[in-house]
Order: C-alpha cells, then structure tokens, then sequence
C-alpha cells in the first residue's frame, strides 16, 4: 500500500465556542482525487483551509508527505510548528479560492509569475515559460497583459488554477471554486478542472457543490455532516447507494 | 484701510520675504518626508500580538495628537536639553523636523493603516497559500494595494504640513512668516509684509489642491472599475453558516 500524502488524524476545529470538526481521520493518497460534498456550515472549507494553513486545527493532527504540518517533531517531542516549519510544508499545496482572490495590481502574467520568482526563486526567465504553459492549459494564454479586472468570473478562475499550478504543488486544494460564478460560466472551470485531473499525478481535493462533476472525476466522495465525516467511498456508492438519510436529503435538495 | 496700504512697503519687503520661502519649503518637505517614512512605524507597532505592547504604542500615539504641535516644538526645543542625562540640544530646524514630523506620523500612520485595512482578506489568503515570506506579502501583494489609494489623503496632509510649518518660527526658523515679521518691527509696517506671507501660502496651497483633488478623482475611477463584489466579499461562509445554526 503507498503511503498517504495527507493524513488527518483525530483533527477537531472550533470557532470560539462553536464545534465545525468534530474528529475526522483521512487518509488521501497520493494522485487520489478526492471530493467533499455536504450541507453548508458542515465544516468542508474548513477541512481544506486547515490544510493550506489557514485555520489552525484545535487538536488533533494533520501529516503532508510524512511532516507533521502544524506541528515540528523536537527532541523526540512535538511543539507547535513556527511560520518557517509551514512554509517548509505548505510548499506542496496549493489552493484555488472559491473568491479567485487574483492581485488586481499585477497582470495575468505577473499573477503567475510572482510566486516561482520570489518564493521558488526560478529565473524569470523559466518562471515566464512555465507560466504560459499553464496559462495556455487554461486556455487564456491571449490575456497575458490583461488586469484581472477585465476578465469574467471564469476566466479569473482560471487564472487562479494557473498560478496555482504554476507552483508545481503535490495536493491541489478548490475550495468551491465555482460556487461564486455566474451559472453559464460553471462549465469552463469544470473543464480546466476535469483537464488537470486526467493529466493524474496530483492529489485533489475538492469542495463543491457539483453533484455531477464529483461523480465524473473523483476517486472517492466524502460526505459531511455535523463536523464528521458520515459517508465516504467510491461515488457511485455515495452518491446513488446509500442509505445514510442524511445523505439522501441532501442529495434530493440538489435533485429537486 | 485702503488708503493705508503703501505700495512702497510692498515692493520693498517683498524680495527679503521670498528669501525665506526656501527655508519653508525645505521645511516642509523635510518634515513631510520624516512623517511618511516614520509613518510607517506606527501601523506595525500596533500590529504587534502583544497586548501591553499594543496599548503602550496605542497610547503614546494618541498622547502625541493630542497635545499641540506648538507644546510639542517648546518642549523639543527648549525643554529637552534640559533633562539630565538623555537631554541633548537640537538645532531649530531639527527641532522642528523632529516635531512636527513626529507629530503629523502618527496621522499618516493612521492613513497607512486604513489602506491596509482597505486590502480584501483574501489577498492575505493568497499570499499565504502561494507561499509568500512575511516579508515578501508586505512587499509584493498587501503594500502595492494598500497605498495607492491612500495617495490623495497623503496629499491633503502635505498641504496641512505646509501650513502648519509656519509654527517653526516660534522657535526661531527663518520662514517667511518669521522674515515678515522682523520687516514688521523693524519697519512698523506689519499690514503689505504678511499680506505677502499669505498670498505666497495661497498660491502655493491652492493648485496643490486642486491637484490633489484631480488626483483623487482618478483613483476613484480606478477603484470603481477595479474589481467587482465577488472578489471583496470576506470567504466567511463557512464561519457564518455554522453560527446560524
């Protein structure tokens, strides 16, 4: 069996006083792709945020490719990990946001560019190649120039996945990426998403709302409710199989 | 009052008024410059996630815009030298950079502060996730956002500076204020010489403004067509959906 490229084990997550994770274990494999569905306020983002660093679990532990990611092992004892112990970690993820969350300063081309120059401190030179690559894969290689303010909702987002992938990065977070799009636009994302997929060496996670799509492109579903992982497996058996009630009215308010 | 004015006194006052006009200007833009870079010490001082820490710069700040520029230039440079051990004595110009620059930071600081506000919680999620250094995302994402904006309120401070720098004469700068005045009483004839005095000021602030008015125009519709909702709204959901529950 290969070893997990993420492991949550035992993470619980509060805000305040108010309980979102209640105790999840997940193993994600490498190259897996991974879809999490559940009704709002179940704590989903909240899994995936976690990972990327940006909520601090209250307990519990998370593992990225053998590290411990919120914690650093010293004299054989764990202490909370400092700013450089994540960005140790945290080079092998990446995220997309559901906001796009493109620097309206820079152009198309400098928002790809910027994080190989100063963080991977790629020559800029190799940083520009690599960002047309990925650029073209997204099909907006012709905006180069343009500021994300000219784009549409969808052609921001593909940007974000370009200068997410840009980065080389092992795990690849979406966090509802087409939740905030104008409906006829969903399908392009879809299809830059289900073109990165098929291309396979990257473990995805991915938070959505898109009943369909998670079918078509996930090695598993996980559903959540109440802070926990209530049902997970392969999609057809989460998806159409299940007798978890929860699930099944959940999943009627998206058939309906 | 009309019939007061001497045309004379005018021309002759005002070559020795313009002489100080330098010294003002140079005035101003020493303290501006020394307010801007100084500026930017106070939104990080109250940044710090130490609470003592934070109250302790939260409240010399509000100490230093509370007193008077005017108490502050006298205790500068008059009251310092005086204090045994740390005293030192300043020159009046330095004086007068150190005090009013002093002073007017804790205002631009309070711009500063306000434009990194203004920058969407989403480009710090950004940064993060693309790994950026805590220098770097200050540097490169949240400064190059933050600032623009802010550049018409600096502008108004400039002016405001202009205006208030007059105060330096108080402890013996040379401005046209101070040359003005020792033509007054050296002449008796206080009335053409600080007409001068305000004319310059009025000629000098006055396009200023109308510049900065023109330049924070343009940022606005910079901003107007910058990006839209989608990308300002906090990605709160999460948080709030659960508390709804």
């Amino acid at each position: 069996m290969t070893e997990p490229i993420v492991s949550y084990q035992d993470v619980h997550k509060s805000f305040g006083e108010t309980p979102v994770l209640t105790g999840i274990d997940l193993d994600i494999k490498p190259a897996e792709k991974v879809a999490v569905i559940g009704p709002s306020g179940s704590g989903k983002t909240t899994i995936i945020r976690m990972l990327m660093t940006l909520e601090q679990p209250t307990s519990g532990s998370i593992m990225v490719d053998g590290n411990y990611l919120w914690h650093m092992e010293k004299d054989g004892e764990l202490t909370p990990a400092n700013e450089k112990h994540l960005r140790q970690v945290r080079g092998s993820i990446g995220m997309v946001f559901q906001h796009f969350n493109l620097f309206p300063h820079m152009t198309i081309l400098e928002n790809c560019m910027t994080a190989p120059i100063h963080v991977q401190k790629v020559g800029k030179k190799e940083a520009k190649e690599r960002s047309i690559e990925m650029l073209e894969k997204v099909g907006l290689n012709d905006k180069l120039d343009d500021y994300p303010n000219q784009l549409s909702g969808g052609q921001k987002q593909r940007v974000a996945m370009a200068r997410a992938l840009v980065m080389r990065p092992k795990i690849m977070l979406f966090d509802e990426v087409t939740s905030a799009l104008d409906p006829e636009l969903v399908g392009e994302v879809l299809e830059v998403i289900r073109g990165i997929a098929e291309e396979g060496d990257m473990a995805m996670v991915l938070v959505t709302h898109e009943m369909e799509f998670a079918r078509d492109i996930a090695d598993r579903v996980l559903f959540l409710d109440n802070g926990v992982i209530a049902e997970e497996g392969r999609p057809t058996d989460v998806l159409e199989n299940s007798t978890n009630e929860r699930l099944q009215n959940f999943l009627h308010r998206f058939r309906s | 009052m009309i019939s007061n004015w001497q045309w004379d006194t005018f021309y002759d006052s005002f070559p020795i008024i313009i002489q100080g006009l330098g010294i003002t200007l140079g005035l101003t833009i020493a303290c501006y410059l020394f307010a801007l870079i100084f500026g930017f010490v106070w939104p990080f001082l109250n940044r710090i996630p130490i609470k003592p820490v934070k109250w302790l710069f939260t409240w010399i700040m509000e100490f230093i815009r509370s007193t008077p520029p005017l108490v502050q230039l006298f205790f500068i440079f008059y009251a310092l030298p005086m204090i045994p051990v740390i005293g030192f004595t300043l020159d009046p110009f330095t004086s007068a950079v150190l005090g009013l620059g002093i002073h007017f930071s804790t205002y631009i600081g309070e711009v500063y502060r306000s434009g990194i506000d203004g920058v969407d919680k989403g480009q710090w999620e950004a940064a993060k996730a693309l790994n950026f250094s805590t220098r770097q995302k200050w540097s490169k994402i949240i400064l190059p956002q933050a600032i623009p904006p802010t550049i018409p309120m600096l502008g108004n401070y400039l002016i405001i500076m202009f205006k208030e720098v007059p105060l330096a004469a108080s402890i013996g700068v040379a401005g046209i204020l101070n040359l003005a005045n020792s033509y007054g009483s050296a002449n008796f004839r206080y009335l053409e010489p600080l007409t001068i005095v305000a004319l310059l000021f009025l000629v000098l602030s006055y396009p200023s403004a109308i510049l900065i008015n023109k330049l924070e125009r343009k940022m606005n519709r910079r901003f107007e067509k910058g990006e839209p909702t989608a990308n300002k709204q906090p990605a709160e959901e999460e948080k709030g959906a659960v508390s709804q529950q």
